[in-house]
């Protein structure tokens, strides 16, 4: 690590940002492609079928078969297309789904204990987080405008009228762990979290978590409550006129955004890169327990990654109406009384 | 008709009764035999009577039983059969066979396997087999001429022999004394 030393501190850190992008980027794709490969299995084995299984071992390359074809296949924009949105369209929803997990603590330090495994320690990361997931809808209702055709655009009204009544109550049912915590910051919340299983917000705030849970769903766009899509009735909502890698975008958008749903919902509800078992829980100290240390994040998200599949097939979908009013006249006062009583129980003390 | 709804319980309106029993069937048959019929590797087994692709046969003695009558060409819905018959030539080879096809083509992207040219074949010369997945790199691949067809057919069991019994009738015929005017 001598050459190293050359560098001015300023220096270090953007080349450790940098890699640290990088690293974290690779990761995250390389989630999504296999979020699809489980998505697939897992989906076969309910469906009492195999599922992919011919290329590689256990299908394990069938991702790489399906990227080959997205980028072998004719990239057509039908005719009657409003052609700058149809093309920006894909981009607006791949892009904040990535953003999100710049602010994500996916382990505690690597090496020395200045290298802080976040890409970007942000003091406001939740406001942030939020801020940059709903962005995500204005691909979907972008994608549903430009298709000028009226499944898409029965898609994108669906998918805003859905994000805006949920995406409240996402932002009302975290309040609580912040009044706990004192602080945006996620690392700070991962900090709280630290004091044994009973410490995780899912234990002190599960009605808070439930809440997030549902609402991430929605968020996401997964069964069930997969309106803006529904296969059924609108024939793949604002996906019906894309095709090849523009399709394989929003495909690849949806993926990220579980699994930025999935990373968020570690890091505020099941104590992040902790495990209070051989005191995991600290900062790791050495090489060996940081790297641990995001294994555990990984293990974690990928945990509930498979459980928000694996919902898709135990759960039908919600009829429009019964979503909306769950969010708003469900959701939202749970939130708001769950506030009130946190709020309250802080009071006491 | 007017069928009632029934007013859930609180229980039951939490969602969870429903979201346990989701997880109940899912989890059963996500352990249960899957049904998937692994293609190359396993194969179904064609039963009896099922109507496959038509193919030509050869009698015991490996003579072509086809007659050239083209009642199958006739016959056939699509017109995926083509039979040019021998004309007049003689062909020394095949001993005492009055016509057989110079060549009989069956199309196989044209065959819709209905089995009638089996039907209607006076000399029991075509048969729908049990071949399912006939593949080819091109159309003209997929046009089956009579040595493929042939040769797929394979040897059947005539219980007839027409041209064995004709052969011996002949022999016998000649045996015959012939009576002097």
């Amino acid at each position: 690590m001598n050459w190293l030393d050359h560098f001015s501190p300023t220096q270090q850190f953007l080349l450790f940002s940098v890699l640290k992008i990088v690293v974290v980027f690779a990761v995250l794709m390389l989630t999504v492609a296999y979020a699809v490969w489980i998505e697939r299995r897992v989906a076969a084995a309910i469906q009492d079928r195999v599922g992919p299984n011919r290329v590689g071992p256990f299908g394990l390359l069938q991702p790489v078969a399906d990227g080959v074809k997205s980028f072998l296949k004719e990239d057509f924009t039908p005719a009657h297309v409003r052609k700058a949105y149809y093309w920006l369209a894909p981009a607006i929803v791949m892009i904040p789904s990535l953003l999100t997990v710049a602010v994500i603590p996916f382990g505690s330090t690597l090496g020395n204990p200045d290298n802080r495994m976040v890409i970007a320690d942000l003091n406001v990361g939740v406001l942030y987080t939020f801020g940059i997931m709903s962005l995500g809808v204005y691909g979907i209702v972008l994608a549903g405008y430009a298709a000028r055709s009226k499944y898409p655009f029965l898609g994108g009204i669906r998918s805003s009228a859905q994000m805006i009544s949920y995406e409240i109550a996402m932002g009302m049912s975290v309040i609580p762990l912040f009044m706990l915590v004192g602080s945006l910051n996620l690392s700070g919340v991962i900090g709280y979290q630290r004091g044994g299983w009973t410490s995780w917000f899912v234990c002190k705030q599960p009605l808070a978590f439930i809440i997030f849970l549902v609402a991430a769903f929605a968020e996401t766009n997964r069964l069930p409550f997969d309106l803006p899509e529904s296969e059924q009735e609108l024939v793949g909502g604002y996906n019906t006129e894309y095709s090849s890698m523009k399709f394989a975008l929003f495909f690849m958008g949806e993926y990220a955004n579980m699994t930025a749903s999935a990373a968020m919902m570690v890091t505020l509800f099941f104590g992040g890169w902790t495990l209070p078992l051989f005191g995991l829980d600290q900062p790791a100290t050495t090489f060996l327990v940081g790297a641990a240390q995001i294994g555990i994040f990984l293990a974690k998200m990928l945990a509930i990654m498979v459980g928000i599949i694996w919902t898709r097939w135990m759960l039908p979908r919600f009829r429009y109406d019964q979503l909306m009013d769950l969010g708003w006249r469900r959701f939202i006062p749970l939130a708001l009384a769950n506030i009130l009583v946190t709020a309250l129980w802080l009071w006491m003390q | 008709m007017i069928v009632k709804r029934a007013k859930l319980s609180f229980w039951e309106r939490l969602y969870l009764p429903a979201l346990w029993g989701g997880f109940k069937v899912t989890l059963r048959h996500f352990f249960r035999k899957k049904v998937t019929m692994q293609y190359p590797e396993e194969r179904w087994v064609v039963p009896d009577g099922y109507r496959g692709a038509p193919y030509l046969v050869r009698d015991q003695e490996g003579r072509t039983k086809c007659v050239s009558c083209q009642l199958c060409e006739f016959v056939c819905p699509p017109k995926a059969i083509r039979i040019v018959p021998p004309g007049p030539e003689i062909d020394p080879s095949t001993g005492n066979v009055e016509k057989r096809p110079k060549e009989f083509e069956i199309n196989m992207l044209r065959c819709i396997f209905c089995g009638y040219c089996q039907e209607v074949c006076p000399e029991e010369a075509i048969f729908l087999m049990k071949d399912y997945s006939l593949v080819g790199a091109s159309r003209q691949e997929m046009i089956y001429n009579q040595q493929k067809l042939l040769a797929l057919g394979g040897v059947h069991d005539d219980k007839i022999r027409k041209w064995k019994r004709k052969a011996d009738e002949a022999a016998r015929q000649q045996m015959l004394p012939v009576k002097p005017i």
